[in-house]
């Protein structure tokens, strides 16, 4: 067996078993998730995000809701009661990022897609207190701008190497898709398919 | 059957788990050094730092020793009790989705005799049972105050629930009707069929139904143009339809404002009012349909106080 002295005095030995032993826990639980079917295989109905769904996905990372706001349902009933189904893997499978979030100042929005309509998001994310007057959420009053996104088809490119499988005709419409849509309008049409293909209950 | 997609992972992760634990244990075996004898003194390292600063060989610590196999320990009973090495279920049998159902279940067994003596009694008893309204208003608050407000007073475009007014009717089986499939309020645009001067009429006739502040020859002008493009839904006076969610445009109440300004807004870009079918948001349990009646419950009962 190496001595402890044989290690400390060979620098290239240290940094070799320093390696070795940290990996070992992201060799066995993450390495394998990529080969797992439940984390790869989308649930049924979902589809990768339209261009404006993408756009306003980005608006929602640029504006630091993940901060504020998880998409993880956790299996337990107090949370299934207040939100719905339980995230599964195979929701997150087109979600890259993932924007989990690990903090809840505000409520899961996981299953937001659907609870509201669109001219509730409107008025909450103009100013939440004109609808939850106890809320304390920020408001987002900026968000009413045309929506600017130049790089969605680059975007579209980029996650279609991950296997987002989005087509040459998809990508082509994009711009047009955007086109006189508002980063509210960008981010309400993400929000409103946020778990929206919950497991059948 | 087995989640992997193919039959070297789950030995792929018991190999190096194990082998990481006994590898750990086997090193600091090795690497252990017998404890002094009272009275002895540990070994001298060759290096000296700074002239003076030694370096001993001391042993490590018991304490410390003890709580390392202790976690190695720990890592093997949890691996044989709990799922963790490729396939291998544990002797437990443990999982989140089946700890999650026993809990479901077993606050189903606790909530079931409550809701089912209310599932007994029809709405309007229901409504008046305080029991039932205090679980109804934590009900309320969970799905409906984000719109209707904590107080149930609604906000602009939320219907207020306590005045009275509906949109759709207040007895128990539409208020029942309402929450079950949910409402979608659509007021078409109007604003390029009036065009702007028949739009400002328009929004002149409506105030005076209201007796509000008015231009009289503008409302004289607009009682046409209503009559031809609104009284359809409104009625040719103006008292709603209830089966469509037309609001009364004859009283005070008013969903979106009523002001000129507004009312023109109204008219121009039309209305869309939604609200969501609550079969959709009441949670995951089987006390779907309790919870429903408990809340169909408690709106009729916000209308019933004078």
């Amino acid at each position: 067996m190496i001595s402890h002295e044989t290690i400390e005095k060979n620098l290239g030995l240290l940094i070799v078993l320093t390696i070795l032993i940290v990996s070992v826990g992201g060799l066995v639980q993450i390495v394998p998730l990529f080969f797992q079917t439940s984390t790869t295989t989308p649930v049924a109905g979902l589809k990768p995000y339209t261009a404006l769904q993408l756009s306003g996905r980005d608006i929602y990372i640029r504006e630091g809701c993940v901060g504020c706001h998880s998409q993880m349902i956790r299996p337990f009933r107090a949370e299934t009661e207040r939100y719905g189904h339980y995230s599964v893997a195979g929701e997150f499978v087109y979600d890259r990022p993932f924007l989990w979030g690990s903090k809840r100042t505000g409520p899961d929005l996981h299953r937001v897609g659907g609870r509201y309509s669109d001219a509730w998001h409107t008025a909450h994310l103009m100013n939440p207190r004109d609808v939850v007057p106890e809320s304390n959420m920020p408001a987002y009053p900026w968000l009413d701008r045309p929506l600017k996104d130049a790089a969605i088809q680059a975007k579209m490119r980029t996650l279609n190497i991950v296997g987002h499988g989005y087509t040459e005709q998809e990508i082509a419409a994009a711009p047009a898709a955007l086109e006189g849509k508002t980063e509210l309008e960008a981010l309400i049409a993400y929000l409103q398919v946020l778990g929206t293909h919950a497991p059948r209950i | 059957m087995s989640d992997f997609t193919h039959g070297f992972w789950p030995i792929y992760i018991s190999v190096i788990t194990v082998a990481s634990i006994v590898g750990t244990w086997a090193f600091l075996r090795s690497q252990t050094t017998r404890k002094l004898a009272p009275g002895e003194k540990p070994e001298l390292m060759e290096h000296t730092w700074d002239g003076d600063l030694q370096d001993l060989n001391n042993p490590l610590p018991r304490w410390w020793l003890g709580l390392f196999y202790g976690t190695l320990v720990f890592a093997a009973a949890y691996l044989l009790l709990w799922p963790g090495l490729g396939n291998f279920a544990g002797v437990l049998g443990w999982t989140s989705s089946g700890a999650y159902e026993a809990e479901v279940k077993a606050a189903e067994a606790k909530f079931q005799p409550v809701y089912a003596r209310f599932m007994k009694q029809d709405i309007a008893s229901v409504a008046a049972d305080p029991e039932a309204r205090a679980i109804g208003r934590n009900l309320f608050l969970t799905y409906c105050s984000q719109c209707h407000g904590s107080d149930a007073t609604g906000a602009r475009g939320f219907p207020n629930l306590t005045d009275h007014d509906w949109l759709y009717g207040g007895d128990p089986d539409t208020i029942v009707a309402t929450l079950t499939g949910g409402r979608n309020g659509i007021m078409p645009a109007l604003g390029e069929v009036l065009g702007p001067q028949g739009t400002k009429e328009v929004a002149n006739h409506v105030l005076s139904l209201s007796g509000r502040k008015h231009d009289a020859a503008l409302a004289a002008a607009g009682k046409v143009k209503f009559a031809e493009n609104c009284a359809a839904c409104h009625m040719p006076d103006g008292t709603g339809m209830q089966a469509l969610g037309a609001p009364n445009l004859t009283d005070k109440v008013w969903l979106y404002g009523g002001s000129e300004a507004t009312i023109i807004e109204t008219i121009t870009k039309g209305r869309n009012g939604v609200m969501p079918a609550m079969t959709q948001t009441l949670g995951t349990t089987s006390n779907k349909e309790a919870k429903l009646h408990l809340l169909a419950a408690y709106v009729y009962g916000l209308s019933q106080k004078q």
